[in-house]
């Protein structure tokens, strides 16, 4: 599939809630680097997580948008989806620590690393295969739901 | 009208004919049940008809079947059993047998309408290797060309599915010589039986769909010319037609032979002239010939630039890849008419998969000088003096003449797109006012169904080639005629033919198709 803008967009949005969402939620209570904390600062620092990789990652979407126009294909290689993580990780990792969009306490890297990377792999690996299950138009669709 | 599957033979009216065609019936854009019943053609009720039995019907009926239409209210008129046949034809023919890769990517699984496991997944666990799943990891990048299916997998895995939905119980074999709409409303297909005692069976249904591939093959007006006037038909042949006698005789002896034609076609024909060089030690010497040569890139801007050289525009499937899920399916279903042309050649044309081992080839050859670019216009093609020969007279952009002898010429310019030449359509040009799109194909809506042919409730729908200048480009692809089947029983559903499939339905349905239980 070669995404369109708003498929992009709206795939990154939908496999967040329903995927990442049940997994932040299951991953919780055994990630590492807890020390202790009580659950609700860790889903807080974690949903906030969520959040940013979603609304920051429609900035991220318009710039690969951008790029694959000089591309006559209008893709680029699978694996660039799944090492785009890191740019993207990386982001989320310093707004969190800035306090963006508001403070969730001190993040531990090795959280935040299992977290992140373990929801980001899940996604990308719905996104290339088993979405296309339920949502039978969405590779015709350019990954656009609505 | 048609429920399921009923032969009502030639009742109410006493049948006058012998069973076969009237002279009433070739006129008639309409017909009525009393005017094929007094031709004496039995009536067979069916509810949808698809024609062609070939890739087309496949992924219709495969579409239909998942979503929950029985077997018995479908029938499927093609002219063989198995729907690979015609296609395996040409792709051997092409040189492409079962081992070799064809040029279709790995998500375009024919006998999987959800795309998924994608064909590298399945070689990957066939072969107990990571290798296709690395492909498409990295394709077209780090040493890897976009990966493609071996031609025998698909066939294979194509049998299987026609085994799980039931594909035998709804073949009936033979030629479907016109079809016509029906005044009460739905259609008529006129089938012609490959066996039994009726000379012709008249198929009555509510919805019918047509997929019946290329008229036939193509040759370029100097080679046609060439082979009418001297019924030379050994020595100037086609990429689609038999023709290993060439490659054998070039094993046997050193021979020239010009390559016609810039497309996927003759790679696959280049490719095979070397490597009988390479693994046989042929001494051919290979002269292709270009009418329009690239020599770089083309297009103006720099986000709708295509990459070529060597002759070759490239790109790694018939359209940019955008135009079967991204932006351009986007802009085709937007664009009307010229527009639409326009922007369907932009993408497409004749163009070759950019793969890595093709382009060393024709380094190689270009270095040792045993493969020989020539560009210009063919004036004539004729025998030589001696008769032994054929000699292409050409007349390059400077102006000068020159000729080429050659043992053999094979034209790999493709295959026959003028619906008219097919004589189903071409009937149906003539007498059910069936219109014409702008690259003067089949005139269709965004859902396939052919405009001006709805009849009471009835719509009649046509994928494949034939629809190629309407709202998709990919038309002509497995992906393509995947697609067409999600529009045409989309819009079959909204008739109230079938049920929706939606999400529920859908994953149920892919679970019957990993266990591989019958539906």
């Amino acid at each position: 599939m070669t995404p369109t803008l708003s498929g992009r967009i709206q795939t990154r949005i939908a496999l967040l809630i329903l995927i990442g969402g049940p997994w932040t939620l299951l991953i919780g209570p055994v990630l590492p680097g807890r020390d202790g904390a009580p659950l609700d600062v860790v889903y807080k620092a974690t949903f906030t997580a969520l959040l940013l990789v979603g609304v920051v990652g429609i900035l991220w979407e318009l710039a690969y948008h951008g790029l694959q126009q000089f591309r006559w294909e209008k893709d680029w290689p699978t694996l660039f989806g799944l090492l785009l993580g890191i740019p993207e990780g990386v982001l989320v990792f310093v707004l969190l620590r800035a306090g963006f969009p508001w403070d969730v306490g001190d993040v531990p890297v090795s959280l935040f690393i299992t977290h992140f990377a373990t929801v980001w792999i899940l996604v990308w690996l719905v996104a290339n295969g088993p979405a296309r299950v339920p949502l039978r138009h969405w590779r015709y669709r350019g990954g656009r739901i609505l | 009208m048609a429920q399921d599957q009923t032969v009502v033979g030639s009742q109410p009216q006493i049948p006058v004919g012998d069973g076969d065609l009237t002279d009433e019936l070739i006129s008639a854009a309409e017909w009525t049940d009393a005017l094929v019943s007094r031709a004496g053609i039995p009536i067979v009720d069916v509810p949808f008809v698809t024609v062609g039995g070939g890739f087309g019907s496949f992924a219709m009926v495969d579409y239909l079947r998942i979503a929950g239409v029985p077997v018995s209210r479908i029938k499927v008129l093609g002219d063989s059993r198995e729907p690979w046949k015609t296609y395996e034809y040409l792709t051997n023919n092409s040189q492409i047998p079962r081992r070799e890769r064809l040029r279709s990517d790995s998500g375009s699984v024919l006998d999987n309408i959800w795309g998924f496991p994608s064909y590298a997944v399945r070689e990957a666990w066939a072969d107990r290797s990571p290798s296709a799943l690395w492909n498409v990891l990295v394709e077209p990048y780090i040493g890897r060309d976009y990966y493609t299916p071996r031609a025998g997998q698909v066939f294979e895995s194509v049998k299987r599915e026609t085994a799980r939905i039931g594909w035998d119980e709804m073949v009936a074999v033979g030629v479907v010589r016109m079809v016509r709409k029906r005044r009460d409303g739905g259609y008529f297909a006129l089938h012609t039986p490959a066996e039994g005692p009726a000379k012709r069976v008249a198929y009555r249904c509510n919805h019918l769909h047509l997929a019946v591939g290329y008229p036939g093959v193509k040759f370029l007006d100097d080679l046609q010319a060439y082979r009418d006037t001297n019924q030379d038909y050994q020595r100037v042949v086609n990429a689609y037609e038999p023709h290993v006698h060439v490659y054998e005789e070039a094993k046997r002896r050193p021979c020239t032979v010009v390559v016609r034609g810039s497309g996927v076609v003759s790679s696959r024909v280049l490719q095979r002239l070397v490597d009988d060089r390479d693994n046989h030690g042929a001494q051919t010497r290979i002269v292709h010939l270009f009418r329009n040569y690239v020599a770089g890139p083309k297009g103006d801007k720099l986000t709708f630039r295509r990459p070529g050289g060597n002759g070759f525009a490239y790109q790694g499937f018939n359209f940019a890849k955008a135009a079967w899920g991204g932006q351009y399916r986007s802009k085709m279903e937007a664009l009307e008419g010229e527009a639409r042309k326009s922007f369907l050649e932009s993408m497409g044309g004749t163009n070759p998969a950019p793969r890595r081992s093709w382009k060393e080839q024709i380094r190689r050859g270009k270095r040792e000088g045993f493969y020989v670019q020539e560009i210009g216009e063919v004036e004539s093609v004729q025998p030589s003096a001696d008769g032994r020969d054929v000699v292409t007279v050409l007349r390059n952009r400077a102006g000068d003449r020159r000729e080429i002898d050659a043992q053999f010429i094979i034209d790999a310019t493709g295959l026959e797109g003028n619906i008219e030449d097919h004589r189903l359509l071409a009937d149906l040009l003539e007498h059910s006012g069936a219109g014409r799109n702008p690259k003067g194909r089949l005139d269709c809506a965004p859902s396939f169904e052919v405009r001006g042919l709805r009849s009471k409730g009835g719509r009649m729908y046509a994928s494949g080639s034939a629809t190629l200048g309407c709202y998709f480009a990919g038309v002509d692809s497995f992906l393509g005629l995947q697609y067409a089947a999600l529009r045409i029983a989309d819009d079959l559903a909204d008739a109230g033919f079938h049920p929706v499939l939606g999400p529920g339905r859908s994953i149920s349905q892919w679970f019957k198709w990993m266990r591989n239980t019958p539906i």
